[in-house]
Order: C-alpha cells, then structure tokens, then sequence
C-alpha cells in the first residue's frame, strides 16, 4: 500500500448502483450501499412488487413477467433500468446474471461497472476443458486421471492401475450420475466400462467416457478470495460445505475443523495461483474436494459472491461487499496477506421455504408470523418479513441464520438457540433440519463429508418424535389452545378480553364480532 | 368457558373461567395453576405453576398448529355449547379430493379420468420454485373427475382432483 492506494476519493466512488437480483441477497447489497452513502436501485418482477428489497431500495422499477428470463435474466430491460436510473455500477449478487458473461460484456458497451470479474476471466472459468489447461500450467491439483476419454478397456486398465482403484468412470457428456460407474477392483472394470458407455449413449448420444480417482466421502473446501485490478489477489481462509442435499450447499462453517494452518496456506496459495492464471479480479470463490488423507483437488471456480459469504466475513472482519464495490471503483485492496487473520468461528444455516415433512418440497405461502432471534454472536440475513407471500416462482432460499463464537462449540451454541428462538408461521420451513444438524453426534465431533445428511436423513428422528409425545408438552398445548380461544382478539364477545396490559376489549363489539366468526372458522 | 380440545385423537375438556383476575384452569377436572398474557396475536406467554412456555398458533389451509417449543401439535377446539363445533368425519369410502398442497403451476396430468389407481399412485405433478411435487392418491379406486388442466396455476387447497 503506498500512496495511490487510499480509499476512493468521494468524487469517484459510484453514486448509484443496481442491484440486479432479489431476495436476501438483494437486500444485503442495498444495506452495503446505504452504509457506504451510495444510492440503491432495485428492479422487480411482477410478482416481487411488495418484496422486502423493493421497500429498502432508494428507486424501484418493474422489469417484467415473473419468469426470469422475463426480468431478472432479461440483460437488456436490466441496461434499460440502469440508464434511466442513471446508475453507475451494477451488482448481480449471486445467481440470475452474476456468472453470465455476456451481461458482463454488455455493461462494459453500456459504460456501466460491472462489480465482479471480467467477461473474459468468467469465460475462461466457465469452460471445464480451457480452465483446466491453464489450470494444470499454473500447477494445480486436479483429481488424477483422463482429462480426454478412453480409446479402449486396455487404456482403461493402465490408467486404473496408474492412478489406483477405487476410480469413477464418468460419461464426457455426463451431469445427473448418468453415465457414472464407482470401480473397487481391476475384476469389475470391464463390465463398469461397457455400462457407462452404453448408458453414456442412452442419455447423451455419446459415449465418450473418462476415467478419474475416486475420491470417497470427500469433504467440499472453498477458499475465498479478493483480486484487484492493480494485480493483489488475497485469500480470505476456507469455508467447509460438506453439508449437502441434493448437491445444495445446506450448512456452511468457517474456519473447517479440519484445515490446520498449513494447509490453509498451502490451499489459499492454490487459489490464488488459479485466479491470477485467468487474471481474475474482484471476489471469487475457488472450490476443492478434499479426500479423507487431506489431499485437496480443484473443483471450480465460482466467478461470483457466494451466498455463504458471511461466514468468510464474520472470522475475518471483512465486510465483502463493500470490498467488492470498492475494487469496482478501481481501489488497490486495503489488506494485505499478512493482514488477513482468521479469529473465531462461524457457522451459516440456509432457511429454505421447504417442508421438511414432505421430502423437503417448495413451501411457498404467506407468513402469517414471523418471531426472529437477535442477541449476541447472531446475523440474521433476510428476504422476509411477516405478512409477505412467498412467491412460488424463485429459488426458496428466504433467509441465511449465522451464528459466530470464539470457537466452533460457543458458535453452535448461539445458533441452536437462536433456532430456538426463530419461528416462521403459515409456510414451511427446513428451521427443524438444523436443530437435527447440530446436535448430531458426527456434526459436534465435525465428522463431516458429502454423504453426512443423506446418512442423517435416513435415521429416525428420535427427539422429534420424543417431544411430540411428551405428555407435559401435550398438556401445554390444551391449555394454550384454551387460552388462544378465550384471549385471542376474536374472543372479544359476552365474556371479557384480557389482553396484555390488562385493558379489556369492549372497544369495538362491532367488529370483534366480525372477527370472532372469522376466528371460529379458522379454528373448525 | 368449556372447549373441548382434540389433539392426536384425544379429546381434553378444558375449563377456563376469570375470577378476581386469577384463571381458574381444569384440565379434565384437575385443577391446574394457569396464568397466560397474548403479547401479541398468536403469541401466548403461558405460566403453569412457575414453569414458562411461550407458545406459537399457525393457521394453514383448514388446520390450526399449536407449537410448544419444537414440537408442532394439530388441534381442534370446540365450544360444546357451540353448534359449529361439529367434526366431519373422514370417509374413506365416498369419493376423496385431491388438493394441492402448495400454490403452483400444474405440469403435467399422469391419469385421464376413468383410470383406476392404486393407493400413492401418482395423479399429477405440481410445480412450485422450480421443484416438481406428484400429487398421489389417497386410496384406491377410479379417477373421476380430473378439474385443472396442464398449465393451470393453482393454489394451495384447490381441489386438483377426486378419486372415488
């Protein structure tokens, strides 16, 4: 940092910014534009008229039908907001546009910033074979094997041997598990081979299959980290997403429990070498699969904020948002490597809209009550409030529960009880999953891999059923029952209402009664 | 105040009357030391004896839920003096609807009308946030009626379909 490097004079900085997305995240960027005195601008589909960041943007404006691609993918009603609203940045958070090169090519024509990388270093992350070339220059990591697909059994059986078994066969083409065949032993791969090629055929019209080690409950390690555009990459520590359905990322926690210092260096070093490699700049997030011996092997490049970005923020004091918006403007990062320290531990919980009894399916409706925690070592990012209806027609992420501690069990104490603490009425929600998580027994001693909620998923909940049997909470429930029938606002009528400062309700008979009926239907 | 409260096919009789600011709670004719404060619509802040619950009421489609901590208890509460207190039965016999269970759009219908299914066959898939839900039978029997059309948007409760 020498002189050229402070903070961008006032008279530089955006004035105003787009924020080219919705829900929770929407949100969090127009709170870090208020707080660095930069104006708001949020665009709305149809359906997200009356949405929470509609409400905290400074301008709002329609852009369309609530299918995305009818608004929120739609780049040139988005370029279209952003001249007549004048903005001069626009920040996609994650999702819709953010990792769409073409929308990053258009701002540029546009002459509006666009905050994230570049159109050509998206582009040389977004192809799987062109990043791995250049990847394998800079000397990454990869998961041993045939990045080309195998000419015949003989060439399988001598990679096989190379690399050694377990090794997965996987279709060129692939994506779903199609194609895909786990080998033990040299006696299976013949048959394996055959099957992927034909099944290889089936689903893709192509048989082209290739060959990689096996790497069996592996963890999911990311390192974030932060390029400017004056050529400073840092890496802001790790973040363990192990916790997966579905391939979603459900709990995600900094630091891993199982990244000592070292390793944080040496995986940190990694990342940044695969940023500077695509001349990366902005926050990127660079994903590895780690094998149970800690080997780690590049995964991809996410060329964009990630959803679980708080995490990152809480153990390093960072706050990624504004690190991006200022990068953007074209500062020099305002830390250096030695400057990053990882302090305490944070652990994120993904609310989903979702219902936990029924397979974990979309629940979208109107919240009839919403009771959110607060306290000490608790960050609560939200798209929600209460009386909003969740429309059916995004992603069903509607909140992001953090919970920070000095150490990884203090965080999890603070995040139960603040599960505890949060409930959401009149929709489902997957709050129930989390109270399971942390207080699974391979959770609290952080023996997680990729396969931890599958294998959770499939045992009975036994607590669960323990409290819905209780005979004292039962109790509990009659008499509340009882007691919502006699103070609730429709017990109004002949006998008394008590309410909480002891007024009783006589005010307005007229319409008590109206709301009695009401509340007796609700109640049949 | 008598009600009658049902919950997991058990029926409480719960006496609940105001005396000198005090409530007087009977609990199947146990006598219970209640006190209770709605600090804000439904949210009860319930003492009985020193122990304290903080207790939450969900209304969704025609159920109410009284939540006591994590535990979620469906419940039906009838004023016996109340002639709307009535229950209706459930039968499995007569024909059964089909509802949706969230607010969606219909992709696809598996069945014409006139198929006979099995118990859990699927019938129809509702979309809702880019998932697909089946919509099974409840019972065995014959389609009879098929009352939304692929496309349609639905919501939650509306009647997609009855089995007979």
């Amino acid at each position: 940092m020498g002189a050229a490097v402070g903070p961008t004079p006032r008279c530089l900085m955006f004035k105003k910014i787009l924020i080219a997305n919705r829900g929770e995240i929407a949100v969090r960027v127009i709170r870090a534009c208020h707080e660095m005195g930069i104006a708001a601008v949020a665009v709305y589909s149809d359906v997200d008229r009356a949405a929470l960041h509609v409400r905290k943007a400074d301008e709002a404006y329609p852009i369309g039908a609530p299918p995305a691609t009818e608004s929120y993918l739609n780049i040139d009603k988005i370029l279209d907001v952003a001249a007549r609203s004048g903005a001069d940045a626009i920040h996609p958070g994650y999702g819709f546009l953010s990792e769409n090169a073409k929308f990053a090519r258009a701002c540029v024509d546009a002459g509006v910033k666009f905050i994230g990388p570049t159109a050509a270093a998206m582009d040389a992350m977004g192809s799987k074979t062109r990043a791995r070339q250049a990847m394998e220059r800079a000397g990454v990591p990869f998961v041993p094997g045939t990045s080309r697909g195998l000419e015949s059994f003989e060439q399988a059986e001598q990679v096989a041997t190379g690399i050694g078994y377990p090794v997965m066969l996987k279709a060129a083409a692939g994506g779903g598990g199609k194609g895909m065949r786990l080998v033990h032993a040299s006696k299976d791969l013949k048959s394996a081979l055959d099957g992927a090629r034909s099944e290889a055929e089936r689903s893709f019209g192509d048989s082209e299959v290739y060959i990689e080690k096996a790497i069996l409950n592996p963890r999911h390690i990311e390192i974030q980290i932060l390029a400017d555009e004056h050529g400073n990459t840092v890496y802001l520590g790790e973040r363990e997403c192990s916790l997966q359905r579905r391939h979603q990322k459900v709990v995600e926690e900094a630091p891993s429990p199982m990244v000592d210092p070292e390793m944080r260096r040496q995986m940190g070093a990694v990342a940044v070498r695969v940023a500077e490699a695509a001349g990366y700049t902005n926050a990127g997030t660079v994903e590895f699969l780690v094998d149970q011996q800690k080997n780690f092997y590049f995964l991809e490049m996410n060329t964009r904020l990630q959803v679980e970005h708080p995490v990152t923020e809480l153990v390093t004091g960072l706050d990624l948002v504004h690190l991006q918006i200022r990068i953007a403007a074209g500062e020099r990062l305002p830390v250096t490597q030695d400057d990053v320290t990882i302090r305490g531990h944070a652990i994120e919980c993904r609310i989903y809209a979702e219902d936990p009894d029924n397979n974990y399916f979309p629940s979208p409706g109107k919240i009839t009550l919403l009771l959110a925690p607060s306290g000490p070592g608790i960050r609560r990012d939200s798209g929600m409030y209460e009386g909003w209806t969740v429309p059916m027609d995004y992603d069903p992420l509607l909140a992001k529960l953090i919970g920070y501690g000095t150490d990884r069990n203090q965080a999890i104490g603070r995040l139960t009880r603040a599960l505890n603490e949060y409930f959401v009425g009149g929709i489902k929600t997957n709050i129930s999953l989390f109270r399971r998580i942390l207080r699974h027994p391979d959770f609290l001693s952080a023996k997680l891999d990729t396969g931890f909620l599958d294998r959770m998923l499939k045992q009975k909940d036994d607590v669960q059923l323990d409290s819905c049997t209780h005979p004292a909470a039962v109790e509990v429930a009659v008499i509340a029952a009882g007691m919502f029938a006699v103070l609730g606002p429709a017990a109004a009528g002949p006998s008394e209402r008590v309410s909480a400062d002891g007024s009783s309700g006589k005010a307005s008979k007229a319409a008590s009664q109206w709301k009695n009926a009401a509340h007796q239907e609700a109640m049949r | 105040m008598t009600y009658e409260v049902l919950i997991d096919g058990n029926n409480y009789r719960l006496e609940l009357d105001r005396l000198e600011g005090r409530w007087l709670c009977r609990l199947d004719g146990r006598e219970i030391e209640v006190d209770a404060v709605l600090p804000r619509p439904d949210v009860l802040s319930l003492r009985i004896g020193n122990k304290a619950y903080e207790v939450k009421c969900e209304r969704v489609a025609n159920e109410v839920h009284f939540w006591v901590g994590s535990a979620r208890f469906a419940a039906q509460v009838r004023d016996p003096r109340s002639l709307r207190g009535r229950v209706r039965a459930v039968d499995d016999q007569g024909p059964r609807k089909l509802t949706a269970p969230m607010p969606g759009k219909i992709v696809r219908v598996l069945v014409r009308p006139g198929t006979e299914v099995e118990a859990g066959a699927g019938v129809l898939v509702v979309e809702a946030m880019k998932m697909q839900n089946e919509i099974k039978s409840p019972k065995k029997g014959t389609i009879q009626k098929i009352l939304v059309a692929e496309g349609a948007a639905v919501n939650a409760g509306d009647v997609l379909a009855i089995v007979e």
